[in-house]
């Protein structure tokens, strides 16, 4: 376990897709932890979105790397669970049919191969309800999760010796993780 | 037994049926059924994908100018080419023009995802169709040495270094299961390369993902952050402030020099180990000429990088723009978007429903209306399907055709296309290459031309980047630092109702967007992309798309581990709508086989 705070790197990332309703847990995630807390420097947050080898460089760059997503695990709907370290998946495929189907296994895998895949894994899912309907939001059972998924995120980092403090101040809407209409209240507001 | 294709090809699906599906959560994703012949010969393919079911219903009622941070999402791989699509959508239905900076820095980024998408992909999806893993074990380090230094001056050659390689892939592969690399063919006969040329192009491969971080900072750069770097209609949103005294994150002399860095590296890489490699591969694969499919006789290319800002003519494109027919290499046919009678989509065999189905719809009047039901002779259950019927509505992917032709997008495509058209820098490097592996222009048409068509344009597409920075450099220090119009940016600036149409060459083919603006707000929008035009199911003429085609009559070695069949549909560099994150805990396997 790392013992001081500020000589490790962190990395907290969402991945996923928002546009494919729970798929976009990760994403959702990440951006409600930026606008809640405030981080120290040596805390990275990022929104991967469906980005896959693009991803390596920030693993690389990380010592402890925290990861919210949607996973299959056959849970019941909406089910969080926390996977660890060696417990984190992680393959290179050949069999794959596209590029575009590089899981996150294989981004961890990548950094594994180079030798620079961080020491500590924190991986935060949930299993999602519906991952098939274009352009819906995330189902409730799954939206009721993020607020969980990130007060585990904050007990991960606590345990990594790093406290985060809530912000003071709303956040502005130009500092906010997501734009360009596609942030959560945005984009789920339907346009009439 | 069989049937013929208005296309050229003759169908029989009495044989055995061979199933690969990816077996993700997602319905349909991509999976491939193919019957084969006593001797194991495809004599029918069927391909079958998942791609997003109408972006109108995310966008419509949306701002046009923020239209591209949702195509944006779309793919995790095409981020920045859908978005261009999609500025330059808007733009052409508003009238905007863009300065002659944004045009410059608009191509460079392009290019480098051309660039950096054509690596990765070479590397990291396709070379493991080719390159056996498991046998590089066996390579003698000094032989691979030798053989490295004789096709490439690349100073990564040493016997030591590819003996310390060795023992780090040695350490995976005994970490269990083959470690990182447990899902493949390893040991297929298909696979031809001695052991030293395995484990050299190991060495790559690593290099390769190690090289990759440093091309996508030219993102970064030019568009503000990465991933999903910031598009702009009328232009692009960085400034430029050469003194770098002004604002924070503007382009200064610094920044431009480390572009400038990463592009010589880009032409190093690709001159010294891509192209090497793809050359050294292909000279062992030379009797492998399979999978040409459509690309002899079908293919199109919208064309890209302008070489002038808002001209959008086959003149001013750098990539070809046209369309070959029935391998008439002696004309190549004009596009227009805007011809409601040229490219339409098609869905008598998709899920979908039109209120005339014998006819195609142009995207501006596009619809999206699913309609999930499976042909009379499919096996299994709509939420389990056990073998698809392609008499029936078999796919989720729609037919788009260009007056009525099945066609083929892609690198290949464009490389024949500006063969046909005498271009120098496309004709002579490819001739080059033939003469180098003693093949005819013949050899163009199958799975090994089109890799090795991306591997030109990879080279291609880095000295172009080098060329565009150049002029950028020279404009700004001339004096010009403009990068945005943004006399149009006021919705109130308008008219009431506007269509228009953006189109890029993706990595992987011809990608256009179709936008309908009514009262400032979109009411239609419609995306054609290049999977769609290549992984198409059959049309009402019964037409057969550019993957159906490139399977046809190959041979498999074992229908059980169809290493053929991936070999042939990755060399299109496949997309699928992304969302491919979902982690599960035993390392899926992407692909099952099923014989039948």
């Amino acid at each position: 376990m790392p013992t001081s705070s500020l000589d490790n790197r962190i990395l907290v990332l969402g991945i996923g897709n928002i546009l494919w309703a729970d798929e976009g847990f990760g994403v959702r995630a990440v951006e409600e932890f930026h606008r809640r807390y405030v981080v120290p420097p040596n805390v990275t947050i990022l929104d991967g979105g469906t980005q896959g080898l693009y991803l390596v460089n920030y693993l690389e760059e990380a010592d402890c790397l925290i990861v919210f997503d949607a996973i299959d695990y056959g849970l019941e709907p909406g089910r969080l669970k926390l996977v660890r370290d060696d417990e984190v998946p992680r393959f290179t495929g050949a069999k794959k049919m596209s590029l575009h189907q590089t899981g996150f296994q294989e981004v961890i895998s990548a950094a594994d191969l180079l030798g620079r895949c961080p020491e500590h894994l924190a991986l935060i899912g949930c299993q999602p309800l519906d991952l098939e309907d274009w352009g819906g939001p995330l189902t409730q059972p799954v939206r009721d999760q993020i607020a969980p998924a990130i007060a585990l995120a904050c007990e991960v980092l606590a345990g990594w010796g790093v406290a985060v403090t809530l912000r003071n101040e709303p956040l502005p809407a130009s500092e906010r993780l997501l734009a360009n209409d596609i942030d959560h209240l945005s984009y789920e507001m339907r346009p009439a | 037994m069989g049937i013929q294709t208005p296309n050229g090809f003759k169908l029989d699906n009495s044989g055995k049926r061979v199933v690969v599906d990816p077996l993700t959560r997602i319905e349909g994703h991509l999976r491939v059924e193919v019957n084969v012949d006593s001797d194991n010969v495809i004599r029918n393919a069927v391909s079958t994908g998942t791609m997003w079911r109408g972006i109108e219903t995310i966008l419509k009622g949306r701002d046009p100018r923020d239209a591209w941070a949702f195509t944006e999402r779309i793919c995790g791989v095409c981020t920045g080419t859908h978005a261009l699509t999609s500025v330059r959508a808007v733009e052409n239905a508003l009238s905007i023009t863009i300065p002659d900076n944004a045009n410059s820095i608009r191509n460079i980024m392009q290019l480098c995802l051309q660039v950096h998408d054509h690596l990765v992909h070479f590397y990291h999806l396709h070379a493991l169709d080719w390159v056996d893993i498991v046998s590089a074990l066996k390579a003698d380090p000094k032989a691979t040495s030798v053989l490295a230094q004789s096709i490439s001056s690349w100073p990564l050659s040493s016997p030591g270094y590819f003996k310390d390689l060795q023992i780090r892939l040695t350490k995976f592969v005994e970490s269990g299961q083959l470690g990182p690399f447990k899902n493949g063919y390893w040991g297929h006969a298909a696979y031809k390369l001695p052991p030293e040329a395995n484990l050299m192009a190991v060495a790559h491969y690593l290099e390769a993902l190690d090289f990759q971080k440093e091309i996508v900072k030219v993102h970064t750069i030019y568009g503000g952050k990465n991933p999903h770097p910031n598009w702009l209609v009328g232009g692009v949103p960085c400034a430029i402030n050469i003194d770098g005294t002004g604002a924070v994150g503007a382009i200064n002399m610094e920044r431009l020099n480390l572009v400038s860095s990463i592009i010589d590296r880009c032409i190093e890489f690709t001159e010294k180990v891509y192209l090497p490699d793809v050359v050294a591969i292909g000279s062992f694969y030379k009797d492998w000429l399979y999978g040409g499919g459509l690309s002899g006789k079908s293919v199109m290319s919208y064309g890209d990088i302008p070489e002038t800002a808002n001209d959008y003519s086959a003149k001013s494109l750098k990539l070809p723009r046209g369309v070959i027919l029935n391998g008439n290499l002696n004309e190549v046919l004009p596009i227009d978007h805007g011809d409601p009678e040229q490219i339409q989509e098609f869905v008598t065999h998709s899920w979908y429903k039109y209120p005339d189905e014998s006819k195609g719809l142009h995207p501006w009047d596009g619809v999206t209306e699913p309609n999930y039901v499976l042909g009379p002779n499919a096996k299994g259950t709509k939420t389990d399907i056990k073998e698809l019927d392609e008499g029936g509505k078999y796919s989720w992917i729609k037919a788009p055709r260009w007056r009525g032709n099945a066609v083929e997008v892609g690198p290949l495509a464009r490389y024949i296309i500006g063969y046909a058209q005498n271009k120098p820098e496309f004709k002579e490097p490819t001739e080059k290459l033939l003469k180098t592996l003693g093949l005819p222009v013949s050899a163009l048409f199958s799975t090994l031309g089109r890799t090795a068509a991306r591997a030109l344009e990879c080279e291609w597409a880095a000295h172009q980047m080098r060329y565009f920075q150049d002029k950028l450099v020279a404009r700004i220090k001339a004096g010009d630092s403009s990068t945005a119009n943004v006399e149009k940016w006021k919705p109130e600036s308008w008219p009431k109702e506007a269509k228009g149409y953006g189109f890029t060459e993706a990595p992987r083919g011809a990608l256009a967007h179709w936008i309908k603006i009514k009262e400032t707000k979109i009411d239609n929008y419609q995306c054609v992309v290049p999977t769609t035009w290549n992984g198409s199911p059959r049309d009402p003429k019964g037409n057969i798309g550019a993957f159906e085609a490139s399977l046809m009559d190959t041979p498999m070695a074992n229908p059980e581990q169809p290493l053929e069949i991936l070999r042939t549909i990755h060399s299109f560099d496949p997309c699928l709508a992304c969302s491919t994150h979902v982690m599960s805990p035993d390392g899926q396997e992407m692909a099952t086989v099923k014989v039948r």
